[in-house]
C-alpha cells in the first residue's frame, strides 16, 4: 500500500489525547474511539480499501465543527470528512492517525425560497430528499446520481456528482450557488453567493469536486428548477455498438439536446433484463434510451425528431414510452445495471472514464480486445450523451490471478481513455482508487499546481491528506494499478 | 509545446526573473473593466485559431487570440452557439479576453454563465510553465477544477492560451414579448415565471417596460406566448435590442455617469437608490448609472444580499470589485502566489494588493 494508507496501527496514547480533547466540548455520544464503534466507518462505497479511524467525531452544530477543526489543527491531527459514505473512489477512507468527521447529523433543510428558487440545506441531507421537499412548489434539484436516495448533498459537492440528466441540466457545479463551511484552521468561509456570481476568484468552482480537501462544508445553497411538465423516453435497438454510437452523434448534430441519453451493450441488457424485466430488446447489440422533457408540445415535437434521426441512423427498432409507468420501466433496467451485474458475477469492478463521444467505437473495440486478452467479461453501460463510460469487469476476487488480470485490464482501459483525449474519472472521483492514474493524466508541473492550491487552503496538509492528488514521489514509484474489486456496500442502491 | 508558446513562456520566465509586470492583453476590448492595466504589454493575439470543433461533440477548442466574432460565426454556421452570450464590447474581442473577463450576456440566467461552459484550459503560469487542466469532455473530476477558476481571473493567474468550451444548439426560434409594468411588479413577475416550466431565455426591464425573450421549438413558444400575453415584438428589431443590451450600446448605457454592475439574489427588492436601472437575468443583474460614492452603492448591494462592481467609468483607483472578507482575501493572495509567485501577471487588475 502507498503512503496514504501506510498507517495501520492506532497509537493508543494519541487516541486518548485526541478523544479527550474533543470530549471537552462534545458530548460522549459524539466522540467514538472504541473499535466496535469506529469499525462501521472503516470504508466508504469502495470497500477494497479499509482503515479503522483513530477517532470518529459526530458534530451536530457548525460551532462544534469549528471547534473540532481548531482542536485537530492545534494537535496536528489529520481530519477526513465523510457524508453518507456512498462514494465509489475511497474519498472518505479514514486514517488510523486521524479523526473521521462524520457529517451525518447535519440533516436539516434550513430554508426554501420558492420564488427565488433556492433551498439552503445542511450537507447530510440526501440528494433525493431535496427534490422531495421542494416538490409541492413545482420545483426540483436537477443532478440525480443513481444513489440519490442515500448520497448526501455534501458528498455531491465534494465529488461534483452528475447523474443521467447532466447533458442538459449540468453537474453539481452548475446547480449549487453557495457553500458555507470552515477551512482546516476553523476559519469560517463562504464561497459563491445567492446572487449569480461573487467577487474575486471562483472559489465555489474550486471547492466543488475538491474531494473534501480544501474545506469542510456545513451548508449548501442549491438552485432549484421548475419540474418539466412531462417526459418521455425513446428506446432504440441497434445491431452493432458503433452504429449506436453514430446515432448518438446524429441526434446531437440534429440540434437536439436530450434530457438523458444512455447506451447499454448486449451483455449489460441481458444481465438487467433477467433482473428487472424492463422489456429490453435482447437481440440488439446495443440499445439507446433517449429522454425528452419539457412542455407536452416540446416533447411531442422532439420525440418525433429523435425517432426520425434514429431511423435514418440505422435503428432496427424504436419504441416510445406511452405513459409514466412505462418511462420508469425503461429506465429501471439502466438504473439497476450495477446490482444486476452483481448477480451474474461474484465481483465486478466499475470503471468511470470519460471520452470524446466520437471515439466510442474505438474504445469499445479496445475493451473487446481486452476481454479476449485477459479472458474476462466486461458489459458496458454508458452515459452516451456526455461520453461517460462505465465498463464493468466481471471477476472473482477469490482468484488471485483473476484479480491481477482485472487490475491490468482496468488500468489499460483508463489509460486508453486518457490517450483518446478523455479522463480517468467522469464522476466518481479520484479518492485513493485512481490516484496512480493521476500520474498518467497530469504532468509534474500540473500536479505541483494542485498541491500549491491545496497548501493555499491547508498549509500543513491536515484535511483529507493523501487523496486525489499523488505526490511526485508516488508517481515516480507508480508501476501498475493496484487491487480493486469486491462488492459494493449498499448493494440495494441503483448505481451508475 | 509549439514555438509560439515557447516564445511566450520565455517572455514570462524572463519577466518573472526581473520582476517586470506584464499586461496580458487580447483585443483590448475590456481594458475599461477591472483595475487599470499596467506593465509591459504581452499581446496574446498571435496565438490564434480554432484547434478542433466537431459539432456532434458539442465542444470547441480554440486558442486565446481567436477573435470572438470569428468563433461565433463558425458555431452559427453549424447551428450552434456560445450559450452564455458573451459581450464583445468591440470588434477586436478575443476568446482569451472573453474567458479572462468571465462575463456573460442576456441568456445567463437561463443557460448558465461562461464558467459553466468551460471544460478545459491550457495556460502559461507566472513561471512560464505550460499547464493543462480539464479537457474536452463534459464530465471530468480528475484534479481540482482549475479551468473554471481561470474564468473571470482577469489574467492574474496565467496567460489563458487555449480553451475548450461546451457549445449548444441554437434555439429553433426566438420571440420577444413586451409588458408595461413597474419595477417591483416586474421583479415579482419574472421570478414567478422562472419557477414555471416556460422557455424564457432572457429578460430585461427598464423604465416601466419588461421584455421577455422565449427560445425553443415553435410549438412551445406558441403555447408559452398564449399563457404569458404581452405584446409580441418584430423579431429583427427584438434581436437588435438584445444585442444592444449585451453589447451595452442601448441608450441606457450612454452618458458619462459611472456604470455599476449590481449582482443580487433575483428576488431582492428594488434597490434603495434613486438612479435609473436596467435589470436583466430575471432580477439577478441590475445595471445602475450612478455618481453615488462607492460606499453607498456597495452598501445597498450588500444589504440586498449581493455585491456591486464599478463596471465602467468612475474612479478605478479606489477599487473596482467588492472588497473580500479577510479569510477570502488571504485565500486569494495564496492562490495568486501559487500560480504567479513573482506577482507579475496583470497586477492590480482584480484587486490592488495583487
Amino acid at each position: 500500500m502507498g503512503e496514504a494508507l501506510s498507517l495501520t496501527k492506532i497509537d493508543a496514547e494519541r487516541q486518548r489525547t485526541v478523544a479527550q480533547a474533543l470530549r471537552t466540548f462534545l458530548p460522549a455520544r459524539a466522540v467514538l474511539w472504541q473499535e466496535e464503534d469506529t469499525r462501521p466507518y472503516e470504508c466508504d462505497g469502495l470497500t477494497a480499501y479499509r482503515k479503522v479511524p483513530m477517532v470518529v467525531a459526530l458534530p451536530e452544530t457548525e460551532e462544534q465543527v469549528q471547534r473540532i477543526l481548531r482542536s485537530c489543527h492545534a494537535m496536528e491531527v489529520p481530519v477526513v470528512p465523510r457524508g453518507a459514505g456512498t462514494g465509489l473512489s475511497g474519498g472518505a477512507l479514514p486514517r488510523g492517525d486521524g479523526v473521521l468527521l462524520a457529517m451525518a447529523k447535519f440533516m436539516r433543510v434550513l430554508r426554501i425560497d420558492p420564488l427565488a428558487r433556492v433551498a439552503v440545506v445542511q450537507p447530510g441531507v440526501p440528494n433525493g430528499a431535496i427534490s422531495d421537499v421542494v416538490s409541492p412548489f413545482g420545483l426540483y434539484y436537477a443532478p440525480d446520481p443513481s444513489s440519490q436516495i442515500a448520497c448526501s448533498i455534501g458528498g455531491n459537492v465534494a465529488e461534483n456528482s452528475g447523474g443521467v440528466h447532466c447533458l442538459k441540466y449540468g453537474l453539481t457545479v452548475h446547480n449549487v450557488l453557495r457553500v458555507r463551511g470552515f477551512t482546516i484552521d476553523g476559519e469560517p468561509v463562504s464561497f459563491g453567493s445567492e446572487a449569480l456570481d461573487a467577487p474575486g476568484y471562483d472559489l465555489l468552482a474550486l471547492a466543488i469536486g475538491s474531494e473534501g480537501m480544501l474545506a469542510v462544508i456545513t451548508e449548501v445553497t442549491v438552485k432549484l428548477l421548475p419540474k418539466p411538465q412531462t417526459a418521455r423516453v425513446v428506446m432504440a435497438s441497434f445491431d452493432d455498438v458503433e452504429t449506436a454510437g453514430q446515432a448518438v452523434a446524429a441526434i446531437i448534430a440534429a440540434g437536439i439536446l436530450p434530457a438523458g441519453l444512455e447506451m447499454m451493450d448486449k451483455p449489460a441488457t441481458q444481465a438487467v433484463e433477467e433482473f428487472v424485466h424492463a422489456g429490453y430488446d435482447l437481440e440488439a447489440a446495443a440499445i439507446l434510451l433517449c429522454e425528452s422533457d419539457g412542455t407536452p408540445e416540446e416533447v411531442e415535437d422532439e420525440i418525433a425528431r429523435v425517432r426520425a434521426v434514429l431511423a435514418s441512423a440505422g435503428a432496427t427498432r424504436t419504441s416510445v414510452s406511452r405513459d409514466e409507468a412505462e418511462r420508469l420501466r425503461f429506465w429501471s433496467g439502466r438504473k439497476a445495471a450495477f446490482p444486476a451485474v452483481g448477480r451474474i458475477s461474484p465481483d465486478y469492478y466499475c470503471m468511470d472514464g470519460t471520452i470524446p463521444r466520437k471515439r466510442l467505437g474505438e474504445v469499445l473495440n479496445f475493451i473487446g480486445d481486452m476481454e479476449r486478452k485477459y479472458g474476462l467479461r466486461c458489459p458496458n453501460v454508458f452515459h452516451a450523451g456526455d461520453g461517460n463510460l462505465h465498463p464493468l469487469i466481471l471477476f472473482d476476487a477469490a482468484s488471485a490471478d483473476e484479480l491481477r488480470r482485472t487490475e491490468r485490464f482496468a488500468a489499460e482501459v483508463l489509460e486508453k481513455c486518457v490517450a483518446v483525449g478523455g479522463t480517468i474519472t467522469g464522476e466518481h472521483g479520484v479518492g485513493v482508487e485512481k490516484i496512480d492514474q493521476m500520474c498518467v493524466q497530469f504532468s509534474a508541473a500540473e500536479l505541483e499546481t494542485f498541491h500549491a492550491l491545496k497548501r493555499a487552503f491547508d498549509p500543513q496538509g491536515l484535511l483529507n491528506p493523501g487523496k486525489a492528488v499523488p505526490t511526485l514521489r508516488r508517481c515516480a514509484e507508480f508501476g501498475r494499478m493496484r487491487v480493486h474489486g469486491a462488492q459494493l456496500p449498499h448493494s440495494e442502491l441503483p448505481r451508475f | 509545446m509549439d514555438a509560439a508558446i515557447a516564445a511566450l513562456a520565455e517572455r514570462i520566465r524572463a519577466a518573472a526573473e526581473s520582476r517586470q509586470a506584464l499586461c496580458i492583453r487580447g483585443g483590448g476590448s475590456k481594458d475599461f473593466y477591472g483595475g487599470e492595466p499596467r506593465g509591459e504589454l504581452l499581446d496574446a493575439r498571435g496565438y490564434a485559431g480554432i484547434v478542433s470543433y466537431e459539432p456532434s461533440e458539442l465542444v470547441v477548442t480554440a486558442r486565446a487570440g481567436t477573435p470572438l466574432a470569428e468563433l461565433e460565426a463558425v458555431l452559427a454556421d453549424n447551428g450552434q452557439m456560445l450559450a452564455f452570450e458573451p459581450p464583445h464590447f468591440s470588434p477586436g474581442a478575443t476568446l482569451g479576453g472573453c474567458v479572462a473577463a468571465g462575463l456573460s450576456g442576456p441568456r445567463r440566467a437561463a443557460a448558465g454563465a461562461l464558467r459553466d461552459f468551460v471544460l478545459g484550459a491550457r495556460v502559461l503560469d507566472g513561471r512560464g510553465r505550460w499547464l493543462a487542466f480539464g479537457g474536452e469532455v463534459m464530465k471530468n473530476v480528475a484534479g481540482y477544477d482549475v479551468s473554471r477558476l481561470l474564468a473571470g481571473s482577469l489574467g492574474t493567474l496565467g496567460l489563458i492560451a487555449q480553451v475548450s468550451l461546451k457549445v449548444l444548439p441554437r434555439p429553433q426560434r426566438e420571440i420577444t414579448l413586451a409588458f408595461e409594468m413597474p419595477e417591483a411588479r416586474a421583479l415579482e413577475t419574472t421570478n414567478r415565471w422562472a419557477g414555471l416550466p416556460l422557455p424564457i431565455s432572457a429578460t430585461a426591464w427598464h423604465d416601466g417596460r419588461l421584455s421577455v425573450r422565449l427560445s425553443g421549438a415553435e410549438s412551445a413558444l406558441r403555447a408559452a406566448a398564449e399563457k404569458l400575453g404581452g405584446e409580441a415584438a418584430a423579431s429583427e428589431a427584438a434581436a437588435r435590442d438584445w444585442t444592444a443590451i449585451r453589447e451595452q450600446t442601448a441608450p441606457f448605457f450612454a452618458g458619462e455617469a459611472p456604470l455599476w454592475r449590481v449582482s443580487l439574489p433575483s428576488n431582492a427588492k428594488p434597490l434603495a437608490l434613486p438612479e435609473a436601472q436596467l435589470i436583466e437575468w430575471g432580477g439577478a443583474l441590475r445595471w445602475l448609472k450612478s455618481g453615488a460614492d462607492a460606499a453607498t452603492v456597495r452598501g445597498a448591494a450588500a444589504q440586498a444580499g449581493g455585491h456591486a462592481t464599478l463596471f465602467r467609468g468612475g474612479d478605478r483607483a479606489a477599487g473596482v470589485f467588492a472588497p473580500l472578507a479577510p479569510a477570502l482575501a488571504r485565500l486569494h493572495r495564496e492562490i495568486k502566489a501559487a500560480f504567479d509567485p513573482a506577482g507579475i501577471l496583470n497586477p492590480g487588475r482584480l484587486y490592488r494588493e495583487f
